[in-house]
C-alpha cells in the first residue's frame, strides 16, 4: 500500500516538475498583477509585511502539525508551492481588455490544503518570482502575500466551505472558490496601491477608479480561474477522491463506490 | 459520448476559429500597448500619476538573455529533479514491494 502511495505520489511530483520545466522555458516576460519593487513608500511595506508575518508564521505551525504524522503531506505542499508558482506566473491575454494578467491559483490551495498553508504556499511561490523573475519586488512582497496569499486564499476557503455547508455541489463550489479567490486578490491589491500612492487625495474615489481598470481585464480572468479550479477539484475528485477525503474537502458518502 | 474521427476534426477546427476570433476581437490600443500586463497598464499607470516610478528589483533579471539563462537553470535543476524520481515510476524493488504487500494480504 505504502508502495502504491509513493509510485502516486511520484507521479504527481513527475507531471508537476515536467509543467514546471517546459513553463519555465515557454514563458517570456513576466505579466503581473504584483506590485513592482518601490511601487509603496516604506512606511506601507512595512506594515503590509508586518500583516503577512503571522500569517506566514501560522502557516509554518500548521504544515509542521499537519506534516507530523503524515509523511506524503510535505510533498503534496510542494507540488502545490509549484502549481501556484507556475499559474501566478502565467500571462493570459483577455482581448475584451487587450491586456495580460494572471490568474493566482490560491483558490486551488485553499480548498486543498486550507488558508493558513495556502498563504504559505503563495509566500514561496512570490518570493521565488520577486527575487529571480523581476515579478514582483522584495519590499512590496508583503503587500503581495497580503493580497495572494492571504486575502486570494481566505475568499476561496470561505466561499468554499460556505457554498458546500449549503449543499451545493463540488463543481460550482469550486468555481465561485477561484471565482471569489482571483477577484479578492485584485480587489486587495486595488486598496494596497491606493492606500500606498495616494498622498493627499481622497481613498475612496482613487481606489473606485483602479478597481474600475482592474475590472476589464479580471472579470474574465476571475471567471477563467473559476473554470481551473472547478475543473482541478472535479479531476481530483474523480482521479484521487482518497486525497480530497484525506484532506477534509469531502466526506467518505460522497465517494462513488 | 465519444468524439468520433469526424468530430474530433469539427471539434478542432471550432477550437482553432473560437481562438482566432478571441485574439483578433477589436479594442482601442495601439500596438505598443497590446497585451501589456496589468502590472504596466493599471499599477504602473497609477502610480505614475502619483509621481511614483518603480525601482529596479534586487536581482534584474529582466536584461537581456538573463531572464532566459535563469529559466535554463531552472529548467536544468527541475529537469534533473525530474529525471532522478522517474526511477520511483519503474524502480523494480518498488514493484516487488508492492507485489509482496499484495500477496501477503491475500494470504
Amino acid at each position: 500500500m505504502n508502495s502504491r502511495f509513493k509510485i502516486q505520489n511520484s507521479k504527481l511530483i513527475i507531471l508537476i516538475l515536467v509543467m514546471i520545466y517546459f513553463s519555465l522555458f515557454t514563458l517570456s516576460d513576466a505579466y503581473a498583477m504584483h506590485l513592482a519593487e518601490g511601487i509603496l513608500p516604506f512606511t506601507w511595506s512595512l506594515i503590509w509585511w508586518a500583516l503577512a508575518i503571522p500569517f506566514i508564521g501560522y502557516g509554518i505551525w500548521r504544515l509542521k502539525v499537519l506534516s507530523k504524522d503524515d509523511l506524503s503531506f510535505k510533498p503534496l505542499v510542494g507540488l502545490l508551492a509549484a502549481v501556484v508558482f507556475i499559474i501566478s506566473c502565467m500571462p493570459v491575454p483577455v482581448p475584451t481588455a487587450g491586456t495580460c494578467s494572471h490568474p493566482a491559483g490560491t483558490g486551488i490551495t485553499a480548498i486543498i490544503l486550507g488558508p493558513a498553508i495556502s498563504a504559505l504556499v503563495a509566500s514561496v511561490a512570490l518570493f521565488i518570482q520577486a527575487l529571480f523573475l523581476a515579478h514582483g519586488g522584495l519590499s512590496t512582497l508583503g503587500a503581495n502575500i497580503v493580497s495572494m496569499g492571504v486575502m486570494g486564499s481566505l475568499a476561496g476557503f470561505i466561499i468554499f466551505k460556505i457554498l458546500r455547508s449549503l449543499r451545493l455541489n463540488l463543481m460550482i463550489s469550486g468555481f465561485f472558490a477561484g471565482l471569489l479567490a482571483d477577484w479578492a486578490t485584485y480587489l486587495m491589491t486595488s486598496v494596497e496601491l491606493a492606500l500606498g500612492i495616494r498622498g493627499d487625495a481622497p481613498f475612496l474615489p482613487l481606489l473606485t477608479q483602479i478597481i474600475v481598470a482592474f475590472a476589464p481585464t479580471q472579470i474574465p480572468l476571475g471567471i477563467l480561474e473559476g473554470f481551473m479550479t472547478s475543473g482541478v477539484v472535479m479531476l481530483l475528485y474523480k482521479k484521487r477522491p482518497d486525497l480530497l477525503m484525506k484532506m477534509m474537502v469531502i466526506k467518505p458518502s460522497e465517494v462513488k463506490g | 459520448m465519444k468524439a468520433t474521427g469526424k468530430y474530433k476534426i469539427f471539434y478542432l477546427f471550432l477550437i482553432v476559429f473560437a481562438f482566432s476570433i478571441y485574439f483578433s476581437l477589436p479594442t482601442d490600443l495601439t500596438a505598443s500597448e497590446k497585451w501589456a500586463g496589468v502590472d504596466e497598464s493599471v499599477i504602473e499607470k497609477f502610480a505614475k500619476e502619483f509621481g511614483i516610478e518603480p525601482k529596479e528589483p534586487l536581482i534584474n533579471t529582466d536584461q537581456g538573455d538573463l531572464l532566459l539563462f535563469v529559466f535554463l537553470l531552472a529548467g536544468v535543476v527541475g529537469g534533473f529533479i525530474a529525471g532522478y524520481y522517474w526511477r520511483e515510476l519503474i524502480d523494480y524493488k518498488d514493484r516487488k514491494a508492492e507485489k509482496v504487500l499484495v500477496g501477503s494480504k491475500k494470504t
